[in-house]
């Protein structure tokens, strides 16, 4: 006795996977409508670009209990193998982007099997070691790189036409992202997902089951480098120009405050968290040179008296007023 | 070929020097806490700036520097009140998300309160570079090593002999014993970070006059006085000051003899090196995890 | 060939012998208890069997197979499944998703399945919700099914972790004081479910404070202390073995002191119907 499709596609809106799916995209659709010239295009772009690396970290830190300082070396990576295939290679862009982060996703793979051994504080300290190193070498080799002023991007080409324009990437940015998070939240609901949260709510439990933790953690570990690769591909595309300071330790302490802001077992919470601590430095540019501080306040305060992050906070604060 | 051996030697046991201080700020506040401080870097900004801008005031440089030491205990003191504390039962993520966020609140503050240039301190004793066995050493190395020297020594006094000392020694080992034979750790945690700040700002006053200082120059020192640390083995004194003797030479032979633009990845890749192979460093406790 | 066959395993920290030296054989579709004295060894021994410490010595076979040293989810996917002492329910889950990740074994899931939501997934996981929901009920957690483990009281979340351990559906089941804490009427629950669990051919072997739940519901006791096997044997040829005695009352040196006739001091100890008893944790 199974239920009709409408009344199927009725009950999937309804729930908070489907429903925050479709409002999503319906701001995505919505959103031109009300940004002006172009640098409210820009903003737009930079924010699903960051939400699709904190999508991916936030599985990392929020759902899989893990954590991570240097992702930053992940998103620059994919930038720069795509920005060296393509422009010192000749290779065309749809294929040095998977291509570059497909070899981001086996660097992860190789180098997260010795560091998620690691737990807490000396995960910390590794996966920072791991970024710094990326972007001192980023830095140095400048035959390959440019060096620290890094080297220019050619623009996204499909079937021998050059994508460029706010217009045109917002539609790829905000299209990539509705992916992103559809892929994160049927992951979130699978077995797979559950496996994660076990190892997040007792790992010996979850042994107990028949979870191999280590093996998760190195899966978790690699979708969520590949996703920042894919964002750091796209942004060194769009840009048309990429530099090391993307791969900076800074960078990567900037993704986890997002992720750590907007919520962490929530995959809706991570793009509000890119979405306010992206557009809020670029609205007010008078106050940049309050930016460092306001931002470590802000960490601090959100840990102390959110720990959970904004929108979970939100959400049950919401969940207990209805009652 | 030999004296360039000794200078490398020289300059590296001088930034080993204040490696080692940071270091011994890291392993305090491990000590009482487990936690680590990602902030400890800004307090060696905080030393080397101040007393910057005291001299700048006019002040003398032997009142500069105690003054500017001061400042940033009290920095590390209400630090720890503010931030530290109402978060003390926090698991370690949410610990370290909360020090980076110290570090970045006191790196903000920097900039606004000084401005983002590079400083520089006049050398104590003067710019005379002297001689010794061919190498050529400034007189501030002296200053550095001797100063490092004191401060150790005065801190194993403090360990050893205070009653206070050995309480914070008693806390590192079993904070719950601790606290049942009455002492607080909550005091223990906050003098621990009152002297994690004045060690990391007496490197930054030493080092000023050698390698400047600026609103940014405490990340770096920070992430190098941690690797020292978990070199040495985390937790260990004698452990910080080997590390960072160590990590300094690594460096500077590493940067005179291999390859001076990966100087900096010296440290990484010795903080990588011991979390894979040896997590206890070189005089850490093997720990095995009890269920 | 007995289900689990354990043959002198040992296990030191340090310098102290946790356990020394213990063999014994779990016979499938029975209940076998383990109990001692308070530092006997029960943890640990219990902590080998599910392989979370490595014995020193010594091995542990389940159907013939050498287990001794593998990493902890194999003996899970070998077919042992355990409940903890001290709870270790994701609290970050709702009681139904606890018990849905309990089938971790049995659902064969890969990644990119798992990502692209594909319709053989989406029918895998309604039947892996209507498994989980009889398990609930099957222990008595029907109520709970829409709720927040964070939510639950300690006596449901004793259950709700042998829901989850049964959702593997294990061949042994590992039970770490289940009733501790429980008051009378809980822990009389507990033995009924896991008498029903044993009628169904579960094999459960229990780590037990509880006296009465032991003698009860147990075909086969084990006696620990000081890390060694003391006796093993029916609950009634525990019940009356002098050693036993004497290791939980001491031995009465006084040749005037009446002995007491065995059933009647280890009456003591175990208490009467309705009582506790001097162990009841």
């Amino acid at each position: 006795m199974s239920e009709s499709p409408l009344t199927g596609t009725r009950r999937w809106a309804a729930s908070p996977r489907g429903g925050g799916l479709l409002a999503l995209a319906a701001v995505i659709a919505l959103l031109p409508l009300v940004l002006g010239n172009n640098y409210f295009y820009e903003i737009a772009i930079l924010v699903a670009l960051n939400a699709i690396v904190c999508v991916g970290l936030n599985l990392l830190i929020g759902y899989a209990g893990q954590i991570s300082l240097g992702h930053a070396g992940f998103f620059a990576l994919g930038g720069y193998g795509s920005a060296i295939l393509s422009g010192s290679y000749g290779w065309p862009s749809w294929l040095s982007m998977p291509a570059s982060c497909a070899a981001v996703g086996v660097l992860a793979f190789v180098v997260g099997r010795p560091t998620l051994r690691l737990k807490g504080h000396y995960l910390a300290m590794a996966t920072l070691g791991l970024g710094v190193i990326v972007s001192i070498v980023l830095s140095t080799e400048d035959r390959i790189t440019g060096g620290p002023d890094g080297m220019s991007v050619p623009p996204l080409a499909l079937f021998g036409w050059a994508l460029h324009g706010e217009h045109t990437w917002y539609w790829i940015a905000g299209a990539a992202l509705l992916l992103a998070v559809w892929l994160a939240l049927n992951l979130i609901e699978s077995p797979v997902g559950r496996a994660l949260r076990a190892l997040h709510g007792s790992e010996i439990a979850a042994e107990t089951v028949g979870i191999a933790s280590a093996r998760y953690k190195l899966k978790v570990f690699v979708i969520s480098a590949v996703f920042a690769a894919v964002a750091g591909a796209m942004t060194a595309h769009y840009a048309g120009f990429i530099t090391p300071v993307k791969a900076s330790f800074m960078h990567s302490v900037e993704l986890v405050i997002m992720v750590v802001f907007g919520g962490m077992a929530s995959v809706f919470g991570a793009v509000v968290g890119a979405a306010v601590l992206t557009t809020l430095p670029q609205l007010l540019t008078v106050l940049k040179d309050y930016e460092m501080m306001v931002f470590g306040a802000v960490l601090i305060a959100t840990m102390v008296f959110f720990p959970q992050g904004i929108v979970p906070t939100m959400a049950r604060w919401l969940a207990r007023a209805r009652r | 070929m030999d004296s360039q051996w000794l200078q490398y030697v020289a300059s590296g046991l001088t930034a080993g020097a204040i490696y080692a201080l940071v270091a011994l700020g890291f392993s305090i506040i491990y000590n009482a806490s487990r936690a680590i401080n990602f902030a400890q870097g800004e307090f060696v900004m905080i030393g080397g700036m101040s007393a910057v801008t005291l001299v700048g005031a006019g002040l003398p440089l032997w009142a500069a520097v105690p003054l500017a030491v001061l400042a940033a205990v009290a920095v590390g003191l209400l630090l720890e009140k503010i931030a530290i504390e109402p978060a003390r039962k926090a698991d370690t993520v949410t610990l370290i998300i909360i020090t980076i966020g110290a570090s970045l609140l006191l790196r903000g503050l920097a900039q606004l309160l000084w401005d983002k240039r590079v400083h520089s301190l006049p050398a104590f004793s003067g710019d005379k570079p002297l001689h010794f066995m061919g190498a050529t050493v400034l007189p501030q190395s002296l200053w550095v090593l001797g100063g490092a020297g004191l401060a150790v020594a005065a801190l194993s006094w403090f360990f050893g002999r205070t009653l206070f000392g050995k309480a914070m020694l008693a806390t590192s080992y079993n904070p719950l014993a601790a606290q049942l034979v009455g002492i607080s750790t909550r005091k223990v945690l906050f003098v621990s970070f009152g002297l994690a700040a004045g060690l990391g700002a007496l490197g930054g006053v030493l080092i000023a006059p050698i390698a400047f200082t600026s609103y940014d120059s405490g990340i770096m020192l920070g992430l190098k006085g941690f690797a020292a640390a978990m070199l040495g083995g985390l937790g260990s004194f004698s452990g910080a000051v080997l590390g960072g003797l160590l990590l300094g030479l690594a460096e500077g032979l590493g940067a005179g003899f291999v390859s001076s633009a990966y100087k900096d990845a010296i440290a990484f890749v010795i903080i990588l090196a011991v979390l894979f192979f040896m997590p206890g460093g070189l005089l850490g406790a093997r720990r095995s995890d009890r269920v | 060939m007995s289900l689990l066959a354990v043959e002198n395993v040992s296990k030191a920290f340090g310098g102290v012998l946790a356990i020394e030296g213990v063999s014994f054989d779990i016979e499938p579709g029975a209940v076998h208890s383990i109990i001692g004295p308070n530092g006997a060894g029960k943890t640990t021994l219990l902590n080998m069997l599910t392989g979370i410490y490595v014995p020193d010595a010594g091995s542990i076979r389940l159907d013939g197979r050498e287990l001794r040293g593998e990493p902890t989810h194999r003996f899970a996917a070998a077919g042992i499944g355990r409940t903890f002492q001290n709870l270790q329910v994701f609290f970050n889950m709702s009681a139904l998703q606890n018990v849905m990740t309990g089938r971790h074994l049995r659902e064969r899931c890969s990644l990119f399945a798992a990502m692209l939501r594909t319709p053989a997934l989406t029918r895998a996981e309604a039947s892996c919700l209507e498994v989980a929901r009889g398990l609930l009920r099957r222990v008595g957690l029907a109520e709970y099914e829409h709720a927040a483990s964070d939510a639950m009281p300690y006596g449901a979340l004793k259950r709700l972790e042998i829901a989850r351990a049964l959702a593997a559906e294990p061949q042994v089941l590992l039970l770490d004081e289940p009733a501790a804490g429980l008051n009378q009427t809980e822990a009389r629950e507990i033995n009924v479910l896991i008498k029903s669990l044993a009628a169904e051919g579960t094999t459960v072997i229990l780590v037990e404070h509880n006296m009465k739940l032991v003698m009860d519901v147990s075909d086969h006791v084990l006696v620990l202390d000081h890390g060694r096997k003391l006796a093993e044997g029916t609950p009634a040829a525990i019940a009356s073995n002098p050693l036993v005695i004497e290791a939980y009352l001491g031995v009465d040196d006084d040749p005037k002191t009446p002995a007491a006739s065995p059933p009647e001091g280890i009456s003591a100890l175990l208490g009467r119907p309705g009582e506790g008893g001097a162990w009841h944790a």
